[in-house]
């Protein structure tokens, strides 16, 4: 078989950017959370609040270490593989991408040191200052990253000079038409994430009845959390498929699964084989007028569809379809059972409801999953285009041999399903661990009491006396 | 002043930070497996691993203004040493997880232990390898050529040059965050590597200066190297002062900074040798530079961010500062 440079180089960066935007997506939130607990407990003084952050700041940390090494690759891999790609857009991502090193990165890694092993050298109101600043350095990161991404999905704000791309107005670059409903949406999608993955070690605690406190307090918290932010999400998604509709109908049409250049009276699909060969859809089921409804907001209301652009300007329509529907899927399910937890909280039976502890603790990696089949939507439904309607992916790869292309692919794909394997085996592990005991939290002690912290604070005024003299 | 000229310094300065700050710590990767006891490899881990993620970040930072500042030299530079910069990113992959997964193994540790100095060890190289290969002047559009084209005897020795110098920073920073038995090796290692470094030095020096006609007369026509002299001069008293004060417990971190300063005139002296190009005559900085509208943009967020980048690393290394035995602690 031929090997095709383009082809490798397209698989390298989707196996490596999929592979990288698990850890930040449970990150993200989860430092947000974490966050929450330590004010909640710096507040309240209710021991099970530290408990929970105290327990959470672990696989935390192995979550943001995987997502820190298989970002450094990303950064990288634009010159590598799309070298014309970085040529031609450079002036208007790399500054972008610069912010986000500038704003974001250096935030998170210097306060995330005190936030990890700091907790005996600051004192608890310092500590706390660390983890929220290292949680808004999450969301900050999210945001240039997304601004960028967006720009590639609704380019603004941009001139052609010979050819490269230069910036009119930098405004313009920044809050292109997508970038506000796709940053939003990609923010909830992180923070219901970590809600899930949470709720879900919290429901499997309850289960195997250990831990009880810490996992009640979790659960409950998550499941008021999920209750608010996951019918936000819906609507928020909704917001962002209209602005879709209007920015890129191709993809809008791939995801709906609509073939005629016009079409009126669109069904809402649940079901449908979708074949690019032939033009159309097999086995179709679905909800006569509720796609127009939705859409258009009138019952008949027309949308393109994708033959309107010739078929080598349509994207891999299938994948698109069923992402979609993935995506989606899972978050009605996680509506449904925010609405559960809330008819069970009312019984009184939240802890105590097997079918639902097993229910919530099978949905702990489904936020992953619909991030990653929404980011299929977002990428493959862009294509042909890498920015759309400007530049064609396949014309902007670096002419490298085939073979050096495949060696590099070959070894992510061993080290990062090693790295996959040992994530969940540690992951794994530090739940059978479960969190430090009350007895624990008692020893390490915090702040002004430990050991630790008072020698530090003998040393400053020891330093600043020296000082004086 | 010119934009690009101020990109290209902020370039040097981002590489320099860089090199300074993760060097020592792949640094004591590199000398991880000098160390045989468990305990002693635990000092080393925990000595760096809150500043490791921070440290890395300025390759990041490094990569980005490339991209942002230079598009042209960034494509061409990372398209062409495709094989050693992915060498490099893996090898950075497996020494960054070992930190968390280290402290949480039991079986496992010995994996980590050689995933964190392998890892370590070929990174540096790696960086050698390809600052090597830049500087003797690779044949632009060598994309299509061997892969093997960055792999000279020059670029192989600078990669041990590099190798070399990070385990020495290591050891330095060592020097200042161990006490007793640690301490007294720190000090002995970081002798040795001290000549080594000196050693390699020169005759790297002294390889492009013969090899590079362009470099020789930058040296050494007219009156150049009178006014370049302070380099190599200052270079050995740099050098005589750590050597000296590796035997004063007194001065626990000056070793470091001489060290630190030592580097500074390698990268000067560097900097004498290709300025102004990013690639040895084939693209200049002025040539590469992003159009105004880009760099002027860029230019407020350098400005705010990277003092207050500066400042607040500062305060994460003093919340930290001091011996590593004094402190239990994890998380």
């Amino acid at each position: 078989m031929e090997l095709d440079v383009a082809i490798l180089s397209r698989i390298q960066f989707a196996f490596t950017v999929s592979f990288h935007i698990i850890f930040p997506s449970i990150t993200i939130g989860l430092a947000t959370l974490i966050a929450i607990w330590e004010g909640l407990w710096l507040k309240t003084h209710n021991p099970y609040y530290l408990q929970l952050a105290k327990f959470w700041i672990k696989p935390f940390a192995i979550t943001f270490g995987t997502g820190v090494v298989s970002g450094i690759v990303l950064s990288y891999e634009f010159g590598t593989n799309f070298s014309k790609f970085s040529e031609l857009t450079g002036a208007v991502l790399g500054p972008l991408m610069a912010y986000e090193v500038l704003t974001a990165f250096f935030l998170e890694a210097g306060f995330l040191g005190v936030m990890l092993f700091g907790w005996q050298r600051v004192s608890p109101k310092m500590h706390f200052f660390s983890t929220i600043v290292v949680a808004i350095g999450t969301w900050i990161s999210a945001f240039w990253i997304i601004v960028a991404n967006s720009w590639m999905q609704t380019p603004a704000g941009h001139v052609i000079v010979d050819g490269k791309f230069e910036v009119a107005s930098w405004f313009e670059v920044i809050f292109n038409p997508s970038m506000p409903y796709r940053f939003t949406h990609m923010l909830m999608a992180s923070f219901i994430t970590a809600t899930f993955v949470v709720a879900g070690i919290c429901a499997y605690y309850l289960l195997k009845k250990q831990h009880l406190n810490m996992a009640k307090k979790g659960l409950s918290m998550c499941m008021w959390i999920a209750l608010i932010l996951t019918p936000l999400q819906a609507f928020i998604g909704d917001m962002h498929g209209l602005n879709v509709k209007e920015h890129q109908p191709i993809k809008l049409a791939a995801m709906e699964g609509i073939w005629p250049a016009e079409e009126e009276n669109v069904p809402l699909l649940l079901f449908a084989l979708p074949d690019m060969e032939a033009e159309k859809n097999h086995a179709e089921i679905g909800i006569p007028n509720l796609g127009s409804l939705i859409l258009t907001h009138s019952w008949d209301g027309a949308v393109q569809g994708l033959k309107s652009v010739p078929a080598e300007d349509r994207p891999n329509v299938p994948l698109v379809f069923w992402s979609f529907r993935v995506m989606v899927g899972i978050g009605f399910g996680m509506i449904g059972i925010a609405l559960c937890a809330l008819v069970l909280r009312r019984k009184n039976a939240l802890y105590h409801n097997k079918p639902f502890l097993f229910l919530v603790s099978l949905f702990t990696p489904t936020g992953v999953i619909a991030v990653l089949a929404g980011w299929y939507v977002v990428e493959v439904g862009r294509q042909p285009w890498l920015v759309q309607g400007l530049v064609r992916t396949m014309d902007v790869v670096s002419p490298l041999p085939p073979e050096r292309v495949l060696f590099s692919l070959t070894l992510f794909i061993v080290i990062y399903s090693l790295l996959f394997g040992v994530y969940l085996y540690f992951m794994r592990k530090l739940i059978k661990k479960g969190p430090p005991s009350m007895a624990t939290l008692e020893q390490q002690l915090i702040g002004m009491k430990a050991p630790g912290y008072a020698l530090a604070w003998v040393k400053t005024l020891n330093h600043s006396e020296q000082g004086e003299k | 002043m010119d934009l690009a000229f101020f990109y290209f310094l902020i370039l040097g300065f981002a590489i320099f930070m860089y090199v300074l700050l993760d060097g020592f710590d792949l640094g004591i990767g590199i000398l991880f497996p000098w160390f045989e006891e468990h305990h002693q490899k635990d000092h080393l881990m925990r000595s760096i691993s809150h500043v490791w993620d921070g440290n890395e970040t300025w390759l990041v930072f490094g990569g980005v203004i490339l991209f942002a500042a230079f598009p042209e030299a960034y494509s061409t530079i990372l398209s062409t040493f495709y094989l050693p910069i992915m060498l490099m990113l893996f090898a950075l992959i497996f020494r960054g997880v070992a930190f968390e997964y280290r402290f949480k193994s039991d079986r496992s540790k010995p994996w980590w232990d050689f995933a964190f100095s392998a890892g370590s060890t070929v990174a540096a190289f790696c960086q050698g390898v390809i600052l090597g290969a830049i500087v003797q002047g690779v044949p632009i559009n060598a994309i299509e050529l061997s892969s093997w084209i960055w792999l000279t005897p020059f670029s192989i020795l600078t990669g041990f040059s590099v190798m070399a110098g990070y385990a020495l920073l290591g050891a330095c920073y060592l020097y200042m965050k161990s006490r007793d038995d640690m301490q007294q090796r720190a000090s002995r290692y970081a002798r040795t590597l001290l000549i080594l470094i000196l050693l390699f030095m020169l005759v790297v020096s002294l390889w492009t200066v013969v090899a590079q006609p362009e470099i020789r007369h930058r040296w050494f026509d007219g009156i150049n190297f009178f006014l370049l002299s302070p380099l190599p001069v200052l270079s050995i008293a740099l050098g005589y002062t750590t050597w000296v004060s590796l035997s004063n417990v007194n001065h626990e971190s000056r070793p470091f900074w001489c060290v630190a300063g030592l580097f500074l005139l390698g990268f000067a002296g560097l900097v004498v040798s290709l300025f102004p190009y990013l690639i040895p005559r084939h693209l200049t900085f002025m040539d590469a530079a992003a159009p105004d509208s880009s760099l002027r943009f860029l230019l407020y967020g350098i400005c705010i961010f990277v003092p207050l980048i500066c400042g607040y690393t500062l305060w994460g290394y003093r919340v930290f500062s001091g011996k590593v035995e004094d402190y239990q602690e994890g998380y």
